[in-house]
This record gives structure tokens, sequence and C-alpha cells, in this order.
């Protein structure tokens, strides 16, 4: 397993090549804050959480969402989702070590960082999520390991990593739930202080996770012949529309409670995200193409002509990706600071360096996901020949 | 498993689930139904609080500001991102957000009016910092270890009253002058008032206090029902800020005269 990513044809080499460009423009846009510090950032003392956070919040919901492959397959022996399990697996890990990426690079002293164990602080929730994010990390490793290392050799997987697979499940769970809480028990930041942050942080996880996955498996059927089969698919594509129907009711649920009780500092970071507080609404049109386009993937996912297309559905999840990620990777966690405590609407810009590191971040999870893929889909390959 | 086992551990159980529901009831009703925290007593204790008598402050002052940020050492940065804040004036509106109103006495919104860390007794950054660089002093005040503060910020989402500000840059660039007495900080760590922890260790009253010709303001044990403190509180009619969120501020004021 270990020597197949190197092995590659030019497409593959060319893909690495551009990756690497955008982690390395991304590592020297770190060293300029390494050096002169988070100024260079959009955030400041009112907005005191950006790009970064947002990018994080978004990416342990992706990692969560390999358990709608894990579960229906080893909980409900679902068989068809026995190709692709382990490409759910490889997609968590990756979105983990973006997620402590975007963690670190947000820190005003990454050297510190292991104070958190140090000094562990259990009523502390980032304590909490420090623990699962590593240990998810480490089940999803173990996991994915043992399960392609026992494919090569052509032999069942050992007994002893089904508990480890049956702790994953609860434990995907786990890691959006303690994120959702480090926003969720904070007094005075309304749009967080929500009983259903977890679900709602759930729900779109498991629409984001899954959409972003049909769209992989539609890309390695294309550039690596290796079809996850028209069941998985299908299996998938029904995970997404659910998880996405309760996503958006979910933020209905919201709306409602704000704005029929009409309690000012419930409504306002709402007001400022759909529609403009106090004149400024930097948000407004981002939200709005989100809601469109994620109104509009699932209503023509609901109708079987269109999902049924491979073409159609790409666009859909595409499109869904996109929708989540600009309400979950950019409005839910600025809005949270606006307005500020002093009821005053301040907004944040991102800056060019900022959005250098985020890119980077990303092309390091890229380059994790391209290079696992790739020799999955080797073992894969070898074991159905 | 035998069937009277069965009953027998199901009882068990039961009795159990009863049980604990029962004591956590006992938990959930011998309280007051109020907005404000209780605040337990500890007559023993020292807990610091301090009034502030907006009926006394001048406008265009800032006597208390200059002397804090200078003995502190507290950087000018020249931009609103970037700036850190100790004690500050901030617009009536803007500090009583809920207790405002468009009839309100002429020229009452836009009072300037001092704001500062309040030193909850139920201090949210304290609750969410995940070193315990935050931490409460068991006379109140709530105080930072710049050593050990990573910089994730969480104090800063957590506090509802905007009291902290972040090293976005190396404050020590920005300095106008540096006073020897008190550390200076590096970039990428939290801070804010501090009650003059420093101060109050050796006998002394805060700065803020001692540079005000007006007396606006009084600190005092809010534990000592003979306090200078508690006498005002008792005397005149007094608020805080955001009682609702369950804080508990250890900072009063007194809004008129």
């Amino acid at each position: 397993m270990s020597n197949t990513p190197i092995k590659g044809n030019v497409a593959y080499y060319s893909w690495v090549g551009f990756l690497a460009l955008v982690i390395a423009l991304g590592f020297a846009a770190y060293l300029r804050q390494l050096d002169q510090g988070l100024t260079l950032t959009g955030m400041g003392r009112d907005v005191s959480w950006g790009v970064y956070i947002a990018q994080f919040t978004f990416m342990v919901g992706v990692a969560a969402s390999a358990v709608m492959l894990v579960l229906p397959y080893y909980l409900h022996d679902f068989k068809h989702f026995g190709r692709i399990v382990v490409l759910g697996e490889f997609l968590a890990i990756a979105a983990v070590v973006m997620c402590l990426l975007f963690v670190v690079v947000d820190m005003g002293k990454p050297m510190r960082v292991l104070n958190v164990i140090l000094y562990a602080t259990p009523h502390s929730m980032l304590f909490w999520d420090f623990i699962v994010l590593n240990g998810y990390l480490v089940i999803n490793i173990l996991c994915g390991h043992v399960a392609l290392t026992a494919e090569k050799k052509s032999v069942p997987p050992p007994a002893w990593i089904k508990p480890v697979i049956y702790l994953s499940i609860p434990w995907a769970f786990s890691i959006h739930t303690v994120t959702a809480f480090l926003l969720a028990g904070l007094p005075g930041r309304h749009l967080w202080l929500t009983a259903i942050l977890a679900p709602r942080f759930l729900a779109s996880a498991f629409a984001a996770g899954p959409s972003l996955l049909i769209l992989l498996a539609l890309l390695v059927k294309k550039v690596a012949n290796f079809d996850a089969g028209k069941e998985a698919l299908s299996k998938l594509t029904t995970i997404v529309i659910y998880a996405g129907l309760a996503n958006f009711f979910f933020v209905g649920l919201e709306f409602f409670t704000a704005f029929y009780s009409n309690i000012p500092s419930h409504m306002h970071s709402l007001q400022y995200l759909y529609f403009g507080l106090d004149g400024k609404g930097a948000l407004v049109p981002f939200m709005w193409v989100s809601t469109l386009l994620g109104v509009g993937a699932l209503f023509f996912l609901l109708f079987p002509q269109t999902r049924k297309n491979e073409k159609f559905l790409a666009l859909a999840c595409a499109a869904l990706f996109i929708s989540l990620w600009i309400d979950k990777g950019i409005g839910l966690i600025l809005a949270g600071f606006i307005p500020n405590p002093f009821d005053e609407v301040i907004e944040y810009a991102v800056t060019a360096n900022e959005v250098a590191i985020t890119l980077g971040i990303w092309a390091i999870g890229a380059l994790i996901l391209s290079m696992l893929y790739r020799a999955a889909i080797t073992v894969k390959k070898a074991w159905e020949d | 498993m035998s069937e009277s086992r069965r009953k027998f551990i199901q009882q068990v159980g039961g009795g159990l689930v009863g049980l604990s529901a029962i004591s956590l009831l006992g938990k959930f009703t011998e309280v007051e139904a109020t907005a404000n925290t209780e605040v337990k007593d500890k007559p023993a204790q020292i807990r610091w609080g301090m009034v502030v008598d907006m009926s006394k402050c001048k406008e265009g002052c800032t006597d208390c500001v200059q002397v804090c940020h200078s003995r502190h050492n507290v950087p000018d940065h020249g931009n609103a991102k970037d700036e850190i804040k100790w004690i500050w004036k901030a617009p009536y509106k803007n500090v009583f957000t809920s207790k405002s109103h468009r009839y309100q006495q002429q020229g009452q919104l836009e009072k300037p009016f001092l704001t500062l860390c309040n030193h909850c007794d139920e201090p949210p950054c304290v609750r969410v910092c995940p070193t315990q660089a935050t931490f409460r002093r068991p006379d109140g005040i709530v105080q930072m270890d710049f050593h050990r503060c990573i910089g994730c910020r969480f104090c800063m989402a957590g506090c509802p009253y905007g009291s902290r500000s972040f090293n976005w840059r190396d404050p020590r660039e920005n300095l106008k002058q540096l006073d020897p007495h008190f550390p200076t900080r590096e970039r990428g760590v939290v801070e804010k008032c501090n009650f003059c922890a420093e101060r109050i260790d050796q006998g002394l009253n805060p700065l803020c206090q001692e540079a005000c010709k007006e007396g606006v303001i009084t600190f005092g044990n809010l534990n000592d029902p003979n306090s200078e403190i508690r006498k005002l509180l008792g005397e005149k009619r007094t608020m805080q800020r955001k009682t609702e969120l369950g804080t508990a501020p250890s900072v009063f004021y007194v809004v008129e005269s």
C-alpha cells in the first residue's frame, strides 16, 4: 500500500504538482502570518473568528459524514457500500487533518498548542473537541488501513477491528456535536445559542459530506475507471436528500423562533445575514445564492428522472455542497459576532493572505485524499482482478 | 436469566433512576425564579467589586483611561480592528443595550459610559478557556496568565461584554512609553482589565479609582456588609450590564443622581 501513491501517470502527477504549488503558496502566506501576526487577517476585536474557524466547523461535518457509509454497511449490512466505504473513511482522514490545521493557523500562539493537554480543562468544550477530533483521526486511519491491508492480502479483516468500527459510529456523531457545543453554549451569541445547533450541524454535514462523496465517486469512475455502482450512488443520493431537507427545515425553525417571538437579539444576526442590518449586509448576496442553490438542488434531486442522470446528479450535488459551504463555512461563524456585544454592526472582510492560507489547507486535504484514494483504488482493483 | 433475577435487576435499576431523579428535582426546585444568578454569600471571603457613579463622571474626561492604559503598557495601534482596551467610554445605548428606549431623557442614549471587564462571579470566559489561562481568583478577580494563553480567542467569543482584546500585532511596537512596573505582552495573546490585581495584592486601590478626581469609582469588598461599596449599593439605585445572562457582574452602575 505504501508504495502505490508514487507510481502514476501524467495527469495524476500534474494534479499533485498543482496541489504542491498551492500548498507552497499557502505555506509562504503562513510564514508571513507567523512573522507579522493575525493582524494580516480580516479578523479584529469584534469579529474575532473568521474564515479559518468557519472552515474548521464545515470540515468537521465533512469528516463526520463518513458515518453515512460506515453505518449502513456495517450495522445494516448494506453490501453495495462495500466498494466505497473506505473512500468515506479516507475522506474523513483528509477532513480531520484539515480541521486540525485550520485550528492551528487560527491560534495566536501555535507553539503552545499542547497546553490544551498539559493543562487539560474538562469544563472547556475546546478540550473535548481536541480529544474527539484526534480520536476520530486515529479511528479512521486504523479502520481504513486494516480493512485495506486485509483486502490486499485477500484475507478477512481481523476480528478486533469490528469493535473499533462500531465505536467510529457514535464517535462520528460526537465530533460534530462537540463542535456545535463550542458555539451553542456561549451567552450573548444569540445566533449560536440554540439547542438545535448540533442537529442542524449533523443535518448539513450529512447532506454536504455525501454530496462530496457522490462527486468523488463520479470522479474516480471517470479518471480511475473505478465504479462505485448504481445502488451505492442511489442510496447516497437518498441520504443527501433527507439530510438536505432536514437542514433547510432546521434553518426554517430558527427563522420562526427568532421572528415570531420578535426578540431583537434573536433576530439581529439572521437579519444581518439575509437582509442586512444598520445598512450593512456584505453577506446578503452569499446567503441568497446559498439558499437558491440548496433549495434548487434539492428540488431537482426529488425527481427520479433528474437524479438518475449522472451529469445532473453531479451538478445538483455540487450546488448543494456549495450552498452548505456558504451557510456554514462563511455565514454561520461570521454572523455569530454580528452585531457585537455593544449592538454595533462591524463587518469582516477576508484578506488575500488569509485566502492563500485557507487554499493551502484545502490543497493539503486534496493531496492527502488523492494519495489515499489512489492507494485504495489500486488495492481494490488488484483484489477484484 | 431467570425470571426472578431479571425482576430484581429491574427493580434495583428503577429505584436508582428514581432516586437520582428525585435528587435532581431537589436541585432545580430549591432555586428562586429570578433573571439574576444567585450569588453565593461567602462572608469570610473577599469578593472585589466596583460601583461606577455615572452621575459624577465628567464628559470629555479620560483621566482613568489614560492612567490605566499607560501604567499597564496598553499600546495604541491607531485602528479600531487591532485596538486593545482595558477601560474606555462607549455610549449608554451600547453599554446598556437592552435598557435603552427612544424616549429616554435628552442626551442619555449618546452619553459616554465607562466600561471595563465585569469580573463576573460566573465568568463565561473562564468556563470556555481550554488552558485555564483565564481564571478566577478566590477574591473574584478574573485574571489572565499571558504565558499560558494559546491565543484561541474562545474567551472573546464567550464574553458577552466585549471586554477582551487580542494582540493581533506586536504590542511593543506601539507603546508611547514603557512602564517597567508592569509586564508588556507578546503578540498572539488575549488581555483585559485585571482590576489592578498587582496593586490590590499590595493593599492599594485600582488606578482608575485613584486617578478620578470626581469620585466616580468606588472599589471594595462586596462580601463585607460594612464596606463603603456595600453602603453605596444599599443607598443608590444601581444596575449591572446584561444580568439576564447569569454572569453576575461585579461592576455596578449608578445611572442618575
